[in-house]
């Protein structure tokens, strides 16, 4: 049986505008989306800014009801059985948000672990074992307002384990932090996956989705738009390759010509300190870089490269295609 | 035990918690000073003595209700804000638990008004307090602390649903000065008004006070203000659980 079913869940929202002559309109954060998680699994959920992540996640911690649809947690509907849900279940989120920063890592700690039910006479033990995986040890007595953004992300990482739940919500937990502190968090989810937690991920960063995720889903307007794992992803978007062009000055005038080129898919644009980075995808054993080239004639360049698609070229081709 | 053990614990760190404020700390200093010295200016016209301490008994009230009052609905939008809302909703301990000893810590602060006033009276203004019943007077101080901490537990379950509810915290704060005869004897209110007072618990803690104070049976209005704070904390424990759900179904647990 899946650790978490997820049928149809559909989650509207009513926005509110004006003072004087207020209005109502609802808003589709989810429209009905449909996933299983198996037990031990680390499942991504990966989609841009409001794509639907986060009210998915918070309709399965219980936190917000459905406006449709069904979800369940380890046998337990969201729902009709939210206290059952909430004692198996962790929650952690990204940001600076969520501690208490007056007290100490120690107290905060003490204190979810009182809400959390953690028997008395275990707290000791647990909270030392929590604070020596996250790292933490020795800083505990400091107050949280003085902890950097990746202590505290490491404080709300022990936390959400203090009652060594069977399921962990991780909802873009590397946010905003330093790349060692994402790649030491990154470590620390894997070896709890590797310990049998099934784990629901969130995030926007495709190589954390890549690195950790056994299977993922790309969510996109409320929709899920493609799952599978990692590499089927990248396998099902595109089976073709990526030019990469660095182009000094403006290449917007040539993004039209490039786009109606023969078996061009899509062409983005990054910026670069100094230049641009044209990006064109193309189908499986196409070669258009004479044909860019000569669009982009006038136009002084850089480095010319192709490469095989990565898990940001297929995130980009669905999402910008959703 | 558990139950007891999970709301001493919520006390206690909510009592650190609002304690390590300056700001907070600092208004918790001067207003119960400013409170004590308007009542013992007006009061002090007169040369009744016994008028004098039951000034300064509704003063100490005074500090006690607006540290919860207003502090009640406001920290649950703290908690809001700072995303530790969602935590305590999403804990499996039922929500009244965790709330509760929220309001308790602010009540718990407010006892030092009674402790300030009356010192800032006998110290600042000469007003000699001799207590006819010292241990009722104790008790009957800490169950109307006890009885306005839960009066603010129930101002501040409405603020899990309803964003702006900090404001009613707010506006009944001078309200109930006047209404529980903290100020003026219940005796110069309208008729009409008194059953509101009535089912205010600090009208009957605050006459407790006074009763142990200048002498007089303290402990039948000490069980009434028990009693009818136990009521309301039975009606915010009963509110909380609908109004938690109702946040789910709004989404106003968080501020996103």
């Amino acid at each position: 049986m899946p650790v978490i079913e997820v049928d149809d869940l559909q989650r509207r929202y009513r926005a509110k505008t004006g003072i004087r002559r207020r209005s109502t309109r609802d808003v589709e954060a989810v429209r009905g989306i449909s996933f299983d998680v198996e037990h031990g699994e680390l499942f991504g959920l990966l989609g841009p800014n409001g794509a639907g992540k986060t009210t998915t996640i918070k309709m399965l911690i219980t936190l917000l009801l459905p406006s449709g649809g069904s979800a369940k947690v380890l046998g337990f509907d969201v729902v009709r059985e939210p206290r059952e849900v909430r004692r198996r279940v962790g929650y952690v989120f990204g940001g600076e948000r969520g501690l208490y920063d007056r007290l100490s890592g120690l107290d905060n700690l003490r204190y979810f672990a009182e809400l959390y039910a953690v028997p008395a006479r275990e707290q000791k033990q647990r909270i030392g074992e929590l604070l020596e995986l996250v790292g933490l040890s020795g800083r505990e007595t400091e107050r949280v307002e003085g902890y950097s953004r990746g202590m505290r992300q490491r404080l709300h990482i022990a936390r959400g384990l203090l009652h060594k739940p069977e399921v962990l919500f991780l909802d873009e937990p590397s946010i905003g932090i330093d790349p060692v502190g994402a790649r030491e968090l990154r470590q620390t989810v894997a070896l709890l996956v590797e310990q049998g937690t099934t784990v629901l991920l969130t995030t926007h960063y495709m190589f954390e989705a890549d690195e950790l995720c056994d299977r993922l889903a790309v969510i996109a307007g409320g929709r899920i738009v493609a799952s599978g794992t990692p590499g089927e992803l990248k396998q099902g978007v595109s089976a073709g390759q990526v030019l990469e062009v660095e182009v000094f000055g403006s290449a917007d005038h040539a993004i039209k010509a490039i786009e109606d080129l023969r078996g061009v898919d899509a062409v983005s644009v990054e910026e670069r300190d100094q230049a641009q980075l044209l990006i064109v995808r193309t189908g499986a054993g196409i070669d258009v870089t004479a044909a860019v080239l000569a669009c982009l004639d006038g136009i002084s360049l850089g480095r010319v490269a192709t490469r095989e698609p990565s898990l940001e070229d297929a995130y980009v081709e669905l999402v910008s295609g959703s | 035990m558990g139950t007891l053990r999970l709301l001493g614990t919520g006390w206690w760190f909510h009592l650190k918690i609002h304690s390590r404020s300056a700001f907070d700390g600092v208004l918790g200093i001067i207003y119960p000073m400013f409170f004590a010295t308007s009542i013992f200016f007006i009061y002090g016209q007169s040369a009744d003595e016994s008028g004098l301490v039951a000034a300064a008994i509704g003063a100490s009230a005074m500090g006690v209700w607006s540290a919860v009052s207003t502090s009640a609905a406001t920290s649950l939008q703290r908690q809001r804000s700072q995303g530790t809302l969602e935590l305590l909703v999403a804990a499996p301990t039922p929500f009244p638990l965790l709330v509760a000893p929220i309001t308790l810590s602010m009540a718990t602060i407010g006892l030092y008004s009674f402790v300030a006033t009356l010192l800032w009276g006998r110290f600042a203004f000469g007003i000699r307090i001799s207590l006819e019943q010292p241990l009722v007077f104790v008790v009957a101080c800490i169950a109307t602390s006890l009885a306005i901490g839960l009066m603010g537990f129930l101002l501040a379950v409405a603020a899990v649903r309803y964003r702006s509810a900090w404001a009613l915290g707010t506006a009944l704060e001078m309200p109930v000065w006047l209404i529980c005869g903290f100020v003026v004897p219940l005796a110069l209110l309208p008729d009409w008004l008194l059953p509101v007072a009535w089912v205010l618990p600090p009208t009957w803690g605050v006459a407790a006070v006074k009763e142990a104070a200048l002498g007089g049976s303290a402990w039948p209005d000490i069980a009434l203000c028990l009693a009818i704070a136990g009521v309301y904390a039975a009606i915010g424990a009963v509110l909380s659980h609908r109004l938690v759900d109702s946040a789910r179904a709004n989404a106003t647990l968080s501020l996103s």
